[in-house]
């Protein structure tokens, strides 16, 4: 089985977020990325299918020559193969369509995304994607099981899950469940000399098709100070809740 | 020229999530100067489907027979119903991230998530959105003639408009090419993400056999229980509960954070909760610096308290 995962490189999850001056763009200085966290379990679920009935894994971002070290990490990890499309992403749709351009002349079995990325946060490009294949798409799966073309999926939903039976081809939106955090993997030695001969093939784009333009960012207004209580009067906090925030 | 608004129920039942949509999308459809459509997917009451008529639907679009799941025939329903809408609103839900990026391709209509105000602007669409896991709002614009926004529960107030709707029913499309093989749902159980009240407790509490009093203090507050990322990584608590970064988003009237740090990635996912009590026995517990009112004691002291005070008032 032939797996491609999409890859989003996003600023740690420690990071501080910071704009430019005038606040149209993300200002990267001093900021550590890393694999998007839900791209990362989608990732470790395609090295299991792997290991488990053999095929290639491909890892595949847009961005420019700056995404690079994430795409090692990827293949460090253990991925076969990165391809990185040369263009800045600016939204969802311009991201999804150069994805499929590349899908359409390399088929694969399984795509799988990350449910969102952590810095933008717009959970389409997958969906996406599915649309622009006509394939079928399962969002938030926290379980995917494989048997030939078979696939039998578990998705969230709102206080539960549901269960989905589907066939390959297909994509998929992951995020933790579909393999555990104590499953991700930490990249060896050897897994980091591996990738430094691996493909890393660099792609040109095939145009700019964005639906949508960030204009501005802005941090939200800091909170007023906390008003501590005695831990001796919890009637006092519960009295400021009541009647003075009037939350309950 | 039309509004049409995705208003989504579960087990025949609409949410406030779906209220607040349709809130949106009529003060969207005065912005335009058109009616506001809502379209409905599954079975759902005639009695229900009027509700939405109070919130400023004029006319309510219902296909019974159709599988929420079934990303690519709910696509195909409202695409097919979509062709004089101008702008389609749905709430951020599981299954509006599912549909929402099918139907912005197929229309070739911007889609927008994460939204938390009306558009300051119709020409060229122009709302503000939560972005880097609210740790920042973006003002995002959209190049195109059609326009998809779904909405972030608990950010855009309920506007009862009294008015009445006529139903429709519209026959299904076809399936698509998947099948949903069954359901299980708790009942009764609030959602996080929709939850007015999110009782939240982290590794303080010291063991999952400690989580009694936080589903209490829930309960009688009418509540959800949450938990931090280590208490899920740990399996204290399921997955489901993990609220920060890269958990679910709260965006709760009120958060109540019990033995849990603050770390920046646990913050980032609750601090668009409008106040946040933290309860922590450590002073040096940065979620001090974010919370509105804090207690600095043990939490298997305060917690029984807190639940007896409020059994007083209730």
């Amino acid at each position: 089985m032939n797996i491609v995962v999409c890859i989003s490189s996003v600023p740690d999850t420690t990071s501080k977020i910071n704009f430019t001056e005038n606040g149209d763009k993300f200002d990267t200085s001093g900021v550590q990325f890393v694999i998007n966290p839900y791209d990362e379990f989608g990732l470790t679920k395609a090295m299991m299918l792997k290991e488990a009935s053999g095929g290639k894994v491909t890892v595949i971002t847009v961005g420019d020559a700056t995404v690079e070290p994430v795409m090692r990490k990827a293949l460090a990890i253990g991925a076969d193969e990165a391809i990185r499309i040369n263009m800045h992403a600016t939204d969802s749709y311009s991201t999804a369509i150069e994805i499929s351009h590349y899908l359409k002349n390399n088929p694969n079995d399984l795509i799988i995304t990350g449910k969102e990325s952590i810095d933008y946060n717009g959970g389409a490009v997958g969906g996406m994607i599915a649309e622009i294949m006509s394939l079928p798409f399962i969002n938030a799966c926290i379980g995917c099981e494989v048997n030939e073309s078979k696939v039998k999926l578990i998705r969230e939903i709102e206080g539960g899950k549901e269960t989905i039976l589907a066939n390959l081809p297909l994509v998929i939106g992951g995020q933790k469940g579909l393999v555990q955090e104590s499953e991700l993997r930490i990249p060896n030695m050897r897994g980091i000399m591996q990738a430094r001969s691996k493909p890393l093939s660099i792609i040109e784009p095939t145009a700019n098709a964005s639906m949508t333009e960030s204009l501005t960012f802005k941090k939200p207004a800091e909170k007023g100070s906390c008003q501590l209580v005695d831990s001796n009067d919890v009637a006092k906090l519960v009295s400021l809740l009541q009647n003075e925030a009037k939350v309950i | 020229m039309s509004v049409l608004v995705y208003a989504e129920s579960w087990n025949g039942l609409f949410r406030k999530s779906t209220f607040e949509a349709v809130s949106y999308a009529n003060e969207t459809a005065k912005l335009l100067g058109t009616e506001l459509t809502a379209i409905s997917l599954g079975k759902v009451d005639d009695s229900e489907l009027s509700k939405l008529g109070n919130y400023g639907a004029s006319k309510i679009l219902s296909i019974e027979a159709i599988e929420k799941g079934d990303s690519q025939s709910c696509t195909n329903a409202i695409a097919n119903l979509a062709n004089d809408a101008s702008a389609i609103i749905f709430s951020n839900t599981y299954a509006a991230k599912m549909i929402a990026p099918r139907l912005s391709v197929k229309l070739r209509a911007g889609a927008i998530n994460n939204v938390v105000e009306i558009a300051s602007n119709t020409s060229p669409f122009t709302v503000k959105r939560k972005a880097f896991s609210t740790k920042a709002i973006e003002t995002t614009k959209v190049n195109s003639e059609k326009v998809i926004l779904s909405i972030s529960p608990n950010s855009f107030k309920l506007i009862e408009t009294g008015g009445n709707c006529i139903i429709e029913s519209i026959e299904s499309p076809d399936k698509g090419d998947v099948t949903i093989e069954g359901q299980e749902t708790q009942s009764g159980k609030i959602s996080i993400s929709e939850a007015e009240i999110v009782v939240s407790a982290g590794r303080g509490l010291k063991g999952p056999e400690n989580w009694g009093m936080i589903e209490e203090l829930a309960e009688i507050l009418g509540g959800a229980t949450a938990c931090s990322k280590p208490v899920s990584d740990i399996g204290w608590r399921p997955h489901s509960e993990h609220v920060g970064q890269t958990g679910k988003a709260v965006t709760a009237n009120l958060y109540i954070a019990i033995g849990i740090s603050g770390a920046i990635q646990h913050l980032a996912g609750v601090n668009s909760s409008k106040i946040m009590v933290a309860i922590n026995i450590d002073p040096e517990a940065p979620f001090f610096k974010a919370a509105d009112y804090g207690i600095i004691g043990d939490a298997f002291e305060v917690i029984p308290k807190m639940i007896e005070e409020i059994k007083k008032i209730n």
